[in-house]
């Protein structure tokens, strides 16, 4: 299988590690990604505040490209799903903002193209009970709750991927790779997002009952799958003891015995070595 | 009746605000309305009852952080995060100074760096955000230290190699 690869800003920078893990798991399940000669920022959650048009117009660009290529184009970011899920949103329903896109962006825009985070094609086009066999080192006695965040699963007309209220999928990869996933009501809460800089406060108030919530429901980490949410709960946590969130890549690729997983942990800013160890996971990978 | 205010807020978002009939079902899910004033539901009648200039200078609009928990629940399929933005839209066409500027300041820095380089690069966002906010200067330093040292924040940004490009979509999408 071969997929159209956007990695967006986020996994060159913030998000190191979840574009390492990602890269790293698909290549074990033979799952080829080929990144988009030419991308360009999807406009995040800052181009919409400034123009409707803008913020279709810039990942339609990217829609172009995935397009040329004629493969589904993989966003593990949840913004740069979002964005670009949405821009084929308006593309595909309202025809005056099509026809606009498509002169400002000089394409003809086909429908062919589908936008899939990672999390939708692991799922569906591998399936838990094949991840299952895959795995080497079951992640027996680790306790985590899947945390996806806002825009993955919303809004859902636009994403089209799993339950906006009661999300599936991740607790379903979660087990095939043999963790503990516990119950919990906070899975597709709000982090607070961009104002992680200019209103931190709100951002610490939101992680902070994330986290007694995980903690609550007796996780030693949140799992994620969107590199803002994960920065902003590492980053933002005020409380003395710290709860780590893994992506849900380096899940996979810690289960499956990948021997680069070691260097993935030194990115986090809450190093998640104690939480591995404490489920005797560290020492036996590789 | 619908005012001027409603007109241009639907045509912004592309919604229909009229539809609301106020359930309230937005303002209890809204993860930031304990920081809001009126909170979405409120700021839609405002929008009906044009209150443009109480509005404008709330810190309501510029607070929402686009979850769209009130537009996956609101019974009438109103997208209030996309009036939230539309709002912002009109506060700054008309000169209005966003009653949250540092929110503001950090869209507009973010959305300079991708024009400047097609792609966005927190290493300029962060420093010009840290100069010009409002946030003292010394906040988060010892977290933007520690994602630089894991490599997090490279010296040289990777750019998409189609910067002209890029600018023209948006000199084109105004």
């Amino acid at each position: 299988m071969e997929y159209a690869y956007y990695p967006g800003c986020s996994l060159h920078s913030t998000g190191l590690e979840f574009g390492l893990s990602t890269r790293a798991v698909f290549a074990h399940l033979d799952m080829e990604l080929v990144e988009l000669e030419g991308w360009n920022c999807c406009g995040a959650s800052s181009a919409h505040v400034v123009s409707h048009t803008l913020a279709v117009a810039l990942p339609a660009r990217n829609l172009a490209l995935a397009q040329a290529a004629g493969h589904d184009l993989v966003a593990p970011c949840a913004a740069c799903f979002n964005r670009m899920k949405a821009a084929d949103y308006y593309l595909r329903t309202d025809p005056v903002m099509r026809a606009e896109v498509e002169s400002i962006v000089g394409f003809k825009y086909s429908g062919e193209v589908a936008v899939r985070p990672v999390m939708a094609v692991l799922y569906e086009d591998y399936g838990p009970e094949q991840i299952a066999r895959q795995v080497r080192h079951p992640l027996e006695g680790l306790k985590v709750v899947p945390y996806y965040g806002c825009l993955l699963v919303r809004p859902p007309q636009v994403t089209q991927f799993d339950d906006p209220d009661n999300p599936q999928v991740m607790a379903a990869l979660l087990r095939a790779a043999g963790a503990e996933v516990l119950p919990w009501s906070h899975a597709t809460d709000c982090c607070g997002a961009s104002l992680s800089l200019s209103r931190a406060d709100v951002v610490q108030n939101l992680v902070g009952r994330l986290v007694e919530r995980a903690r609550e429901a007796g996780a030693d980490a949140l799992v994620t799958a969107c590199p803002l949410c994960q920065v902003n709960i590492e980053m933002r946590q005020t409380q003395e003891a710290k709860m780590p969130a893994f992506y849900i890549t380096e899940m996979l690729g810690l289960a499956f015995g990948l021997p680069e997983a070691q260097k993935w942990w030194s990115k986090h800013l809450i190093d998640p070595r104690p939480v591995l160890s404490q489920a005797g996971l560290v020492e036996r990978v590789g | 009746m619908i005012n001027d205010l409603t007109s241009e807020v639907n045509r912004l978002s592309g919604q229909q605000i009229e539809m609301c009939y106020h359930c309230h079902k937005c303002t209890a899910g809204c993860p930031i309305v304990e920081q809001m004033s009126y909170g979405p539901d409120r700021v839609l009648r405002m929008v009906a009852l044009g209150e443009t200039e109480t509005l404008l200078n709330s810190a309501d609009i510029w607070l929402c952080a686009g979850c769209y928990t009130c537009a996956t629940r609101c019974p009438n399929d109103i997208d209030i995060s996309s009036v939230m933005d539309a709002l912002r839209q009109i506060a700054a066409q008309q000169g209005v100074a966003a009653a949250e500027p540092d929110v503001y300041l950090f869209h507009r820095l973010f959305m300079g760096v991708v024009k400047t380089m097609g792609r966005s690069y927190e290493g300029a966002t962060l420093g010009l955000f840290k100069v010009l906010s409002h946030v003292p200067l010394m906040n988060d330093m010892g977290a933007g230290v520690n994602l630089f040292i894991r490599g997090k924040v490279p010296l040289i940004p990777k750019s998409s190699g189609k910067t002209a490009e890029i600018r023209e979509i948006f000199e084109r999408s105004r």
